[in-house]
Formats: structure tokens, C-alpha cells, sequence
């Protein structure tokens, strides 16, 4: 899960990450009390996910009151590459004499952590690796000794930082691996870390991916998810568990196991190429143990999409047994009822898929069709979706 | 032979009391699975009879490796307890740890890595995987084992299902060892460590690898392909069409930018010299005409 910029900055106060004070709004009044609370100069920041907020016009500086209200009120309903602004922070202006860069991260290729550093911020990180590689230091930390004092301040000189602000910029680092750690983070970027004309050294903006996984141990974690942010489809998936991701395409798709379903994504579109360039709606992997209520609740979803033309079902029975699924389909379109209307093409393989195909072909659904292979399946779902149309 | 899982594996089940242990403990010993022991803490002397076996329950892997000389343990703990359990595995000196347990948060998975590859005796395979299957000699995690038999072609794959499915493509060849490697963002065998080990078994004629979107294992792959394996391999890659940040199921599973993608892939392993099917069907062809 990533976090906003306000969330990020609040959760590094928690830590002791020096952060200038700032708060978030929703609407202009909330955002004109925040800057009061704050006074002087701030700047109000459009809180998206999304890069680039800056040349979008998501970050303006005010002066006065009024210019809270007039940058609050034009930032606020305002789309940066296909996100809507619904909150505004409002931040406390500083007087920056440097920026630069430090980011904890997991390192997939090496199975460990990564320091990134440079003295280069207030960029793309991206572009300094490309442009100017000299300027980042790059340094692998060993999970299970973590960041020390005197590690942070290696790193530190290996980026070349000014030597007045080495201590400071170490002991940030330090603090961040806390925030690493301790939240079961899976990025930690501080971008850009600046010193201040008073010679502090401060977060500005930041950027938090939690693991999910650890949410056991966190249940303040819960609190940051932003529902409102993510597609309503996706939200109803969740509350039954079912792993849905949801697309801009015709067909329908439930699979069993993740891999399977991103092939059987790519097999559809390569299908839809022939029948109109239709495309996957979905991404929906129902897991090992399909019963008819997981098979139910998956078809209750896709079908509510009214983009959706046709489904394909595409299940290879490992541990689970084709015939469960083929009882899971019946028994799941005779709960939908009426609800159910568009087309279904099921492919069955593996385990007992005999007994699979006969179940189905004996409950006869005027909506289910069964093909033998999942490129063929794939290319009826999608002549299905094509002939109703985009 | 067979890579990592041969007839001397003796495998011990960390959860076996738990309803998967139990479930996959089954399945492994009817496919002819030396399944020697189960470790559930505080169960110990406990023994979970299955299908006329009587496989005795220990408290530690320490003790059961001392009474059953288990080398192989698979992991079925749920993701709480699951770093707990890899870290006394590696301790007992267990040769090759399969996780497969799903949802493992991945600093814990970043401890127990580090922890076994210092260890310079456990192999791990996981975590979040379906582990492997030598056919007709051993099965250790959750991999079907009707589908196919002995053969020729090895086969490494991040995905589950999608391992089934090439498995069940080329059912009438066989395999020499079919891996799930598991598609989190830290796992403890990765493609370059079975490839490395397929070049060297003389059992394999030829090696299939099935990768999917996120990290750059992929690209990684296919260099280590053109240095170091002289065997053909074929490939495949799952999520062509996946848009950039969305997580597809798999927590490691996304693309991130320019980076990550199934096309970068592709292009990687075939300037590698691997061919690389569009569908699982179309990579199950070009291995056949390999062969």
C-alpha cells in the first residue's frame, strides 16, 4: 500500500524524522483553517500517487490567506494523470538552500535492503542513476543487521554530503531505517531531504510503501487505506476477499492462481485482436479452493461491470477438482438468478475434468459454452464480447 | 537425477497438523514421497496416521531430524509464524527448506533468506510457492503429481498454476524436476540457481522457464543463459497486458514505470537466444520442435 505525502510525513513525526508541520484538508475552509493554524508562508500540495503533481499545478506557494483559499479551491477537484484531488496538504514553508535524496527500499535482485543517497534532489531519482550515476550512492544493507550510526555515516560520506551535515543527514538515516523497519515498509524515500537557510536538516516531501502482509502486526496500518481513492468494483472484491484488479477491457475473466490469470489476460487480448480489439475487464484469481460461493461472488462481480460483454472461466484443477468447479458455476448462476446474463465460456483441465465437463454439459446453462483448450476458449469469449459490441 | 528432490529426500512437514499439512502430507505420500516426520510445537508424540503411514509428530525439527534423519522439511506454518519455523529449520541443518506458505511479509522473508544463505547449508525454495516434484521419485510442497512422469525436460516457473498447465502441455515428454519458485519479491531460489542446476543434470535434455511481470529476475535469467547454459531453453511470460501499478496477485507481480514489463522480458531472453511463446500452448510447440 502506498501512502499519501500527508500520511508519509505523519508517520515520520512519529519516528523523530524532522518534518515541518502541515495537515491535510478536504475542503477550502479546512484548508484555510489548517494555514492559520500553521501562519506564515505554506504551501498547499495536491495529495495524488502520482508523479509530476508539481508541473500539473498541485503545488502552489501562498503568502496570505487568500492565496490559500484561491490555490485550495483550484487545486482541489483538480485531475493529475487520471487522479482526482480530493485532499489538499497544506504545508509550513521553509527556505531551502540544498535538496537531496536518501531512500530505503527492498532490493529484489539482491534479497536484501538498498540505501539510496545523493546530493542530488528534488528530481527524478530515475534520472540522476541515468544522467549523472557519480552523484548516487548505492549501498546494500543486510536485513538482519539493519542501519547503524556508523553505517548511516559511511553511506553518508560514499554520497559525498557536505561534512558540516554529515552527523544530521546520518542521523535521519538512522531514523528512517527505524520507520523501515519498525512499519514494514518496502520503500522509505525522502525526496527531497533539503537543509534549510538555519542550517536544519528536514523531510519535505516523502514516499511510504507498507507491506500488507505484515498487517497482522499493524492494525493502525488499517486506518491508512483510502477506499475512496480505489475503483468501487475493487473495494466490493475485497470485502470478499477475492483478488480482483479491474481493467479497461470486454471479457471477463476468472481464473485460478495469479500466474494462470495474467496468461489468460494476455491470451484474450492476443484474441481480441481478431474480433474488434476487444479486451480483459478484469483480473480475478480465485485462488486454490474454488466453492461455489468464491465462483459466485467472482461472477456477482464481473457481471455488476457494465463494461463486461462476456466471461471466461479458466480454471486448471491442481489441487482443486474440476468438478467442484463445474458444480461452483451451476450452483453460482442458479444463486445469480436473473443477474446473470451475460455469456460464459468455461474451460476445465486437470484434475478429474471428465466429471467437470459432464456436470456442466448436464446442468445445459443457456449461458455457458465449454471449450477443450484455453486458446480456444479464449477466442470465443472474445468473438462473444466483439459481436456485442464495445 | 533430478535437481535438489531425488530418492534420498526425506521429508519433514512443519505444520503437519494444520488442514493443509495434513491435506498436502496425503497427496505427497500417495505420489511416492518419502514423508518421514511432522514438527507441530507442542504436539509432540502425537502421530497423524494417513493412508496406513504413521508419520510421528515432533515438538522441534532439531528432534526430528535426529530421530527420522529428515533433510528435506516443507513449510505449511501460516505467515506469522513462518520466519520462526524457516529459522529452526536452517538451525537443525536442513538441507533444502520448500515455504509454502502464502503471504509472508517480505522483511521476513529478507531475515530468513539472509539467515539460511549464511547458514551455507540450507537451500530454500519460497516462500509463497508450490514447490517442486522430481516425478516418480519425490514431491515435496503442493504440485499435483498425476499429470505428468519422468522426462526429460526440466522446468522452472514463478506461477503455480501456470507450472500445471506446462506440465499438463507436455505431459507425454515428462520431467526431470518441475520448481515453483514462488512469485514474492524476495524468494530463496531463483531462476539462475534451477537453471545452473538443470544445465548440470545429465537427466535434463531441455528446460522450459516460465517467468510473469515485476523485478527483473527475467533479464537476469537470460544473461546467466547466454554465459552458462549450453541446453536449449524455451520461455514464456505471463502479463503482457498488465497495466503499470497494479499488484496482479502476486505481491511481486507489478510493473513499476519502464521497468519490469513482459515485453523487456521477452526481448531479454530471445536476444539470449531463447525462444519465447506468446501463449503457454505456443512455448509447449516451440519445445517440441526443439526437441
Amino acid at each position: 500500500m502506498d501512502l499519501y505525502e500527508y500520511q508519509a510525513r505523519d508517520l515520520f513525526e512519529s519516528h523523530g524524522v524532522p518534518v515541518l508541520k502541515g495537515s491535510v484538508a478536504t475542503t477550502v475552509a479546512e484548508a484555510v483553517s489548517a494555514a492559520e493554524a500553521i501562519g506564515g508562508v505554506v504551501v498547499v500540495k495536491a495529495q495524488v500517487k502520482v508523479g509530476g503533481r508539481g508541473k500539473a499545478g498541485g503545488v502552489k506557494v501562498a503568502k496570505t490567506i487568500e492565496e490559500v483559499r484561491e490555490h485550495a479551491t483550484n487545486i482541489l477537484g483538480m485531475d493529475i494523470k487520471g487522479h482526482t484531488v480530493n485532499r489538499v496538504m497544506i504545508a509550513q514553508g521553509a527556505s531551502i538552500v540544498e535538496e537531496y535524496y536518501v531512500s530505503i527500499l527492498v532490493d529484489r535482485a539482491q534479497r536484501q535492503y538498498l540505501v539510496m543517497a545523493s546530493t542530488a534532489g528534488g528530481v527524478e531519482i530515475e534520472q540522476v542513476a541515468h544522467e549523472t550515476p557519480e552523484l548516487l550512492a548505492m549501498v546494500g544493507i543486510d536485513p538482519l543487521k539493519g542501519i547503524d550510526r556508523a553505517l548511516a555515516l559511511s553511506i553518508v560520506q560514499q554520497a559525498k554530503f557536505p561534512t558540516d551535515i554529515e552527523g544530521q543527514v546520518a542521523d535521519v538515516l538512522v531514523t528512517l531505517w527505524k520507520v523501515f523497519q519498525s512499519e514494514d515498509a518496502t520503500l522509505v524515500e525522502v525526496n527531497p531531504l533539503v537543509k534549510t537557510s538555519d542550517g536544519r536538516i528536514i523531510a519535505l516531501d516523502g514516499k511510504v510503501s507498507l507491506d500488507e502482509n505484515a498487517d497482522f502486526r499493524h492494525p493502525d496500518h488499517e486506518a491508512l487505506v483510502d477506499e475512496s481513492a480505489t475503483d468501487p468494483l475493487e473495494v466490493a472484491a475485497k470485502a470478499k476477499n477475492l483478488n480482483y484488479v479491474k481493467l479497461d477491457g470486454e471479457v471477463g475473466i476468472i481464473g485460478n492462481g495469479a500466474g494462470l490469470v495474467m496468461s489468460t489476460l494476455d491470451v484474450v487480448a492476443y484474441a481480441g485482436e481478431n474480433f474488434g480489439g476487444v479486451r480483459p475487464a478484469n483480473f480475478l484469481d480465485i485462488g486454490g479452493g474454488a466453492s461455489a460461493q468464491v465462483m459466485a461472488d467472482g461472477l456477482s462481480i464481473i457481471l455488476s461491470d457494465p463494461a463486461v460483454k462476456s466471461v471466461f472461466v479458466n480454471v486448471f484443477g491442481g489441487i482443486t477438482s474440476c468438478d467442484a468447479v463445474a458444480n461452483g458455476i451451476v450452483q453460482a448462476l442458479s444463486m445469480l438468478g436473473d443477474k446473470a446474463t451475460k455469456p460464459l465460456v468455461v474451460r476445465l483441465d486437470g484434475n478429474n475434468v471428465l466429471e467437470g465437463r459432464r456436470i456442466l454439459n448436464e446442468a445445459n446453462h443457456p449461458l455457458v459454452e465449454q471449450l477443450d483448450t484455453m486458446d480456444g476458449a479464449a477466442s470465443r469469449a472474445a468473438e462473444l464480447a466483439g459481436k456485442a459490441g464495445k | 537425477m533430478a535437481i535438489f528432490l531425488d530418492g534420498n529426500s526425506r521429508i519433514l512437514v512443519q505444520g503437519i497438523t494444520g488442514s493443509e499439512g495434513t491435506k498436502h502430507t496425503k497427496r505427497m505420500l500417495a505420489s511416492g514421497s518419502q514423508v518421514v516426520a511432522g514438527v507441530t510445537p507442542g504436539k509432540g508424540g502425537q502421530t497423524v496416521e494417513i493412508d496406513g503411514h504413521a508419520i510421528p509428530v515432533f515438538n522441534s525439527v532439531q528432534e526430528a531430524r535426529a530421530a527420522t534423519k529428515a533433510n528435506v522439511s516443507v513449510v505449511f506454518v501460516p505467515p506469522k509464524f513462518t520466519k520462526g519455523a524457516v529459522i529452526e529449520a536452517v538451525d537443525a541443518k536442513i538441507e533444502l527448506v520448500v515455504v509454502i506458505t502464502e503471504g509472508v511479509p517480505v522483511h521476513d522473508s529478507a531475515e530468513f533468506f539472509a539467515y539460511a544463505q549464511a547458514s551455507k547449508h540450507t537451500r530454500l525454495i519460497g516462500p509463497n510457492c508450490p514447490g517442486l516434484i522430481s516425478p516418480g521419485i519425490s514431491n515435496a510442497g503442493i504440485i499435483p503429481a498425476d499429470i505428468t512422469k519422468k522426462g526429460p525436460v526440466g522446468l522452472v516457473s514463478k506461477s503455480g498454476t501456470l507450472t500445471y498447465q506446462m506440465m499438463y502441455e507436455l505431459r507425454d515428454l515428462g520431467f526431470s524436476t518441475c520448481i515453483g519458485i514462488g512469485g514474492d519479491p524476495i524468494i530463496g531460489t531463483t531462476h539462475i540457481d534451477a537453471l545452473r542446476a538443470f544445465e548440470a543434470d545429465p537427466e535434463t535434455k531441455v528446460i522450459v522457464m516460465i517467468g510473469e511481470i515485476g523485478g527483473d529476475a527475467e533479464e537476469r535469467a537470460a544473461a546467466f543463459i547466454k554465459e552458462h547454459v549450453t541446453k536449449p531453453v524455451v520461455g514464456y511470460v505471463a502479463g503482457f497486458t498488465a497495466p503499470e501499478g497494479k499488484t496482479m496477485g502476486h505481491a511481486g507481480a507489478i510493473v513499476s514505470g519502464s521497468s519490469g514489463t513482459a515485453q523487456a522480458k521477452k526481448e531479454a531472453l530471445e536476444a539470449a537466444g531463447v525462444r519465447v511463446g506468446k501463449t503457454p500452448s505456443e512455448t509447449a510447440r516451440l519445445l517440441r520442435e526443439i526437441l
